[in-house]
């Protein structure tokens, strides 16, 4: 397969308003040469999955910030499962408490960017997370 | 296996469109394959496009019209592209946004697109996307381009109506008779009626639809394979479509069921008058076109070496050698090694 650039989906799942966050980060993405899908606020784990699967993304990132992480996770992650995507690398943003990050990443979660986080770090774990991922999609 | 891939989306399995989606847009050999393998089973969508300028309420509108489009029970695929960035590639692709209200309707699926180059107002591989839903049984196919300017009518070969929207407050009506993207609307909307100043802009576009309007299908006359630029042929075509003017307040859904009425009426018209093939003639020409000047260009990076290339290149920037000559020597060069046992 020729070179192309990583498609990301940035989404904001349960019912906090503030997306300056995702922005930022959909923003630093696009800088960095990806190309971001973009969803918007108030997504549900369905709306998340099915643009997700539709898109094609190889990577998802998701921003939280109010305190439903751990309840609007697993669902997320059954519902990826469901539709055999785990091989999708899932990233998460916001406001997480340090003591649920384990929680996070027993759920399937591969990495967890709090307040302050450089955009170059999330960068580079996405660029790693694609990288390590099966290169065999079409089967 | 890529062949079972294609058996699941022509069965319209979800994931299996995505990825061959993702196989056109990302790998040529794969797309030749995929395009042999689908196109007998092509042909069949009303393909629509909508253009306009950015901020002119595109998402928004294809939004409206994919939901009337399924209260008529229609099964809607939904291309949506975007700007790449110029300096690192990269793209926002945010018409998602606007296309909340379709989420969780199994009957439709989205797919936004970065242009990654093109500068038509689509990507490169658009119409092979527009093949795939196609395959996969979608009925109709709206095509919402980047935020369109002046030129960017690269849609009016894609789309088999074309629909143009324009917003109030845009310019005056000098603009309405600039030649570009108001000569290619099969359907011209105004889109935030609601706003003030919308009663003039759709006076100006009255008088410029009331000036007449150019056909833009092929002439009958042969034109030659063009596969670059704009081209699109103005002719004395037998048939006449009344391009009509539509308003609406997209956000609210005002005004949207009289639009897809009148794109089913110009499909209607399009079938009827034989300009349906027309307009396929004219896509399968440019096509075609395309993929042949791409041929000959991986060809020529075959056969004349890179640094041999190069030399020319370089005879031309110190003018040495004119361009037209500069291709005539690459041109015979790679004849050349084509005879060569």
């Amino acid at each position: 397969m020729d070179v192309h650039p990583i498609r990301v989906l940035v989404a904001k799942p349960g019912l906090d308003g503030h997306d300056r966050g995702a922005k930022v980060v959909a923003r630093a993405l696009r800088d960095a040469g990806m190309e971001v899908i973009y969803t918007g606020l108030r997504q549900t784990p369905e709306m998340i999955v099915e643009a997700a699967l539709q898109e094609d993304v190889d990577v998802i990132g998701l921003s939280i910030l109010s305190g439903a992480h751990l309840s609007l996770t697993p669902r997320i992650m059954e519902l990826m499962a469901e539709n055999d995507m785990v091989d999708v690398p899932v990233f998460l943003g916001g406001i997480i408490p340090h003591d649920d990050v384990p929680a996070l990443k027993e759920m399937g979660i591969t990495g967890v960017f709090g307040p302050g986080t450089n955009t170059e770090t999330i960068i580079s774990s996405i660029r790693e997370s694609v990288v390590a991922k099966p290169a065999d999609r079409e089967s | 296996m890529l062949s079972q891939l294609i058996e699941k989306a022509k069965n319209g399995r979800r994931r299996a469109i995505a990825q061959l989606i993702t196989l056109v847009e990302n790998d040529q050999e794969a797309a030749r394959t995929i395009v042999a393998a689908l196109y007998s089973e092509t042909g069949t969508a009303h393909i629509v496009g909508i253009t306009g300028p950015p901020g002119s309420g595109k998402s928004t509108l294809v939004n409206e019209i994919a939901k009337e489009y399924r209260k008529r029970e229609q099964l809607v695929g939904i291309v949506a592209v975007d700007p790449s960035s110029p300096f690192t590639g990269g793209a926002l692709l945010g018409d998602r946004v606007r296309m909340r209200d379709l989420s969780g309707d199994r009957g439709i699926f989205i797919r936004s697109m970065a242009s990654r180059g093109s500068l038509g107002g689509l990507a490169r591989s658009t119409g092979n996307v527009v093949k795939v839903l196609d395959a996969a049984g979608f009925q109709v196919i709206l095509i919402e381009t980047v935020g369109a300017g002046q030129a960017e009518v690269e849609i009016a070969n894609a789309a088999l109506t074309t629909l143009v929207i324009e917003a109030p407050g845009m310019g005056d009506d000098i603009q309405t008779i600039k030649a570009g993207i108001l000569e290619i609307a099969d359907l011209l909307v105004v889109n935030k009626m609601d706003r003030p100043g919308s009663d003039r802009t759709v006076k100006a576009l009255q008088t410029m639809l009331h000036m007449g309007t150019v056909r833009r299908d092929e002439s009958h006359h042969g034109r030659a394979m063009t596969a670059t630029g704009p081209n699109l042929a103005v002719s004395d075509l037998k048939s006449t479509w009344h391009v009509p003017l539509l308003e609406t307040v997209a956000i609210e859904g005002l005004g949207v069921s009289p639009v897809v009425d009148a794109i089913q009426e110009h499909r209607n018209h399009l079938i009827k008058s034989g300009d349906w093939l027309e307009r396929e003639k004219m896509r399968s020409r440019r096509e075609v076109g395309q993929l042949l000047q791409d041929r000959f260009m991986s060809k020529l990076q075959l056969t004349v070496p890179l640094d041999e290339r190069e030399t020319i290149i370089e005879a031309v920037a110190r003018r040495q050698l004119d361009p037209y000559s500069a291709v005539e020597r690459l041109f015979e060069q790679a004849h050349a090694s084509e005879e060569a046992p």
